[in-house]
């Protein structure tokens, strides 16, 4: 049986504990090829890879560019801001015109939910969605695995804290379902109206206030919060916000002495986290950005390998 | 030369008359002439046997959604006429969301005289309670009903402003006017599904329950202020069949429809973003389903629609959020409903008084009865037949339709409107 038997990677739902555990293992190895300590085991080339961006990323947009480039498949970056797709074009007549192209990946970023896999449906390559509206990131959820299995040798009994717009964030999503199918125990903080309103559905304790929430945490996960959040009827302001919900040192202590911090970036320092935290000994947000060509080198190859059966 | 035809050994179920035994119907010119068993068949009569199948009169549907004129590209009068008489639905009350608007007597005519000259079964519009459906004007009550209008409401659009509402219920007291209302408050009810655990799963924006709960409670209090006429058009919460409950204990003058896709899906068919499944009110909790059901079997519920709205493919090819909302179901209510029957074990008169005597009687429409002088609307239907529900065999234009792949039992044999045969199974 082949480790790794999915055409695309839609979500963190769709996989198994042990489809996870088997690209976090892979993960660790590419982390390896990215140090310059081992040689990349398989190469893909001539095979292609489009990367269709409808929401502005430069960050998951590189990583993902630079981590097929890595493991030698060909890079085309659609700029939609600038294409038909400007012009009205529906998305699944776009797919269906990259299909013609003969890609044989497409990572997709999109504001609405389910679009990857309403494209996975229609195209005959594999689709790795890349955030897709309030659903899942799917590999966000990996690379924050790989981050902390890395820092704290072992998931399952870890006490995580996702904290801040968990209601409107895919990263939650996604880090909730891996971690939980990981035996993590997952907490999620925020005010009311950032919370989903059923969060058992979701497996997570949910908390209102960082002082509870935050006792006995390893993992302190904050979340982006959005700028079109940040004055609206959800939330009155930014600084009443990092007053009650941002992540400063007083309420690091709360947490283990060995906790560390976590931001999927890009930060809002001072709303969400402050810069002492940001930038402090806890901190591992910039290892993340490390793991996360890793973690996008492993998918690309697992989900070619299946591909080429 | 008038058309005679007699239908001879049918079961006949007639929930106004409270019949249901096995016998036959005479059919003579656009009337029901005769009930009763062993009728003689006068001269020249056409003769069906119904071999022990199901005679009932034709089915009303209280909430059919016709995009003419607007949106003819999606169904017409005519269209829908079609599919509706494969369905056994011999009357459809067309709601006015339409492009314009069915706000004032001269499209009330115009798709009143439409109907007559092309569509298959009949139609009774139902004129918007305010001009424009804004919400701010009320249209003119008195002279749309005698244009033909047969109650008054805002369609999809729930009327946001209380003191509207109690105009409305106010005014269309003094004509005898019923006022049929949307119950999803627009700010609270801005989502695309049923908030709940799998609208969190998908990341989708949830509907929460109370965004029904609220405009029907309100409105509630309303007709107790006025003493209106009120018939809420399409209810899928749960605690919706309560209040209507206290509402009708109350003497209040309330009724009110469930769709028949609350009565059979969930929200957790949506699965992985099934577009075909969005539509208003959104599937809800399996709870409100099942809650949804009694309120049928008790009487509560006064009701069963189709909720019919017609939407082309495209605005279903998009992303979840993006699709357009609604669903076809004129030639699946028939079927649907029967689950009841079958699944929920609703008494099988009791599941076609929702959908023929009692919409009758609180539309004020001559038919939904088997008794002589009736119209003869009649459906003939195979209760036992099954059949799977393929998007490819539907005949409204647009197809829509949340069953698609799902397994029925019942089956239309034969639809009449006015003693003409407007459906024949096999004859398409």
């Amino acid at each position: 049986m082949a480790p790794f038997s999915h055409q695309n990677l839609n979500a963190i739902a769709d996989l198994s504990p042990r489809d996870l555990i088997h690209l976090l293992d892979r993960s660790d190895a590419m982390v390896d090829v990215l140090r310059g300590d081992a040689a990349v085991e398989r190469r893909f080339d001539g095979v292609t890879q489009i990367n269709l961006f409808y929401e502005n990323s430069t960050r998951t947009q590189s990583s993902f560019e630079i981590a097929a480039q890595r493991l030698g498949l060909d890079v085309v970056n659609m700029a939609v801001g600038t294409s038909s797709v400007k012009k009205g074009e529906s998305l699944l007549d776009t797919a269906a015109t990259l299909n013609a192209m003969r890609p044989d990946l497409l990572v997709m970023r999109h504001y609405a939910a389910g679009a990857a896999e309403l494209l996975a449906r229609k195209v005959s390559c594999s689709v790795i969605n890349a955030g897709d509206g309030a659903h899942e990131h799917p590999t966000q959820g990996l690379l924050d695995a790989l981050t902390i299995r890395r820092k704290k040798g072992v998931i399952e009994g870890l006490v995580v804290c996702i904290c801040g717009d968990v209601a409107h964030s895919r990263v939650a999503r996604s880090n909730i379902l891996a971690l939980n199918a990981l035996g993590a125990q997952v907490r999620i903080v925020g005010p009311s109206t950032l919370l989903p309103g059923n969060a058992q559905s979701l497996g997570v304790t949910p908390y209102t206030r960082m002082e509870e929430a935050l006792i006995g945490a390893d993992v302190v996960m904050m979340l982006r919060l959005q700028r079109e959040r940040m004055t609206s009827d959800l939330i009155p302001s930014p600084r009443e916000f990092f007053q009650f919900y941002g992540l400063d040192e007083k309420r690091l202590k709360l947490a283990k002495p060995d906790a560390i911090v976590m931001h999927p970036g890009p930060m809002n320092r001072g709303v969400e986290i402050a810069s002492t935290i940001a930038d402090g000994v806890q901190s591992v947000i910039v290892e993340q950005v490390e793991m996360g060509v890793a973690v996008r080198m492993a998918v690309i190859e697992a989900l070619l390998l299946a591909g080429n059966k | 030369m008038s058309r005679v035809h007699l239908f001879t050994n049918a079961r006949i179920i007639d929930p106004a008359s409270g019949r249901d035994e096995t016998g036959d119907v005479l059919v003579e010119g656009s009337k029901i002439t005769g009930i009763g068993s062993s009728l003689t068949a006068p001269a020249k009569a056409k003769i069906t046997d119904c071999k022990g199948h199901i005679l009932a009169p034709g089915l009303i549907d209280t909430r059919v959604f016709i995009p003419e004129p607007g949106g003819e590209h999606r169904e017409t009068i005519k269209s829908a006429g079609r599919a509706a008489a494969a369905g056994g639905v011999t009357t459809m009350v067309m709601m006015p969301d339409t492009d314009p608007v069915i706000d004032d007597t001269a499209l009330v005519q115009f798709v009143r005289s439409t109907a007559k000259s092309k569509a298959a079964v009949r139609l009774k519009p139902l004129a918007a309670l305010s001009k424009g459906m804004k919400g701010e004007q009320i249209t003119e009550f008195g002279l749309l009903k005698k244009a033909g209008a047969v109650g008054f409401g805002d369609g999809q659009r729930t009327v946001a402003s209380a003191q509207m509402m109690r105009r409305a219920l106010a005014y269309a007291k003094d004509f005898g006017g019923l006022i049929v209302a949307a119950t999803n408050d627009p700010s609270l009810g801005s989502g695309v599904m049923n908030a709940g655990g799998v609208a969190t799963r998908l990341g989708l924006s949830g509907i929460p329950r109370e965004a029904e709960i609220l405009p029907l409670e309100r409105d509630m209090r309303l007709v107790a202020m006025t003493g209106g006429s009120y018939h809420a058009g399409a209810l899928s919460v749960g605690e919706s069949v309560e209040i209507i409950r206290a509402a009708k204990a109350k003497g209040l003058d309330v009724t009110a429809a469930v769709p028949v896709a609350n009565l059979s899906l969930s929200d957790n068919d949506v699965g992985a973003y099934r577009t075909y499944l969005r539509m208003m009110p959104p599937l809800r909790h399996e709870d409100d389903r099942q809650a949804m059901i009694e309120g049928v079997r008790d009487g509560t519920l006064d009701m069963i629609c189709s909720n019919h709205e017609p939407q082309d493919v495209e605005a279903k090819r998009q992303p979840f959020d993006e699709a357009a909302s609604g669903a076809v179901g004129l030639e699946t209510l028939l079927a649907a409903s029967l689950r009841l029957h079958f699944t929920d074990g609703i008494a099988l008169p009791r599941v076609l008084e929702c959908l023929t005597s009692a919409p009758a009687k609180r539309f004020g429409l001559k038919g939904g009865r088997i008794a002589e002088g009736a119209p003869a609307d009649l459906v003939l239907f195979d209760p036992e037949a099954p059949w799977v529900c393929r998007e490819e065999g539907l005949i409204s234009r647009s197809r829509n339709t949340p069953f698609e792949g799902e397994r029925f039992q019942g089956r239309v044999l034969k639809t009449l409107v006015g003693g003409r045969t407007v459906f024949a199974a096999g004859k398409g």
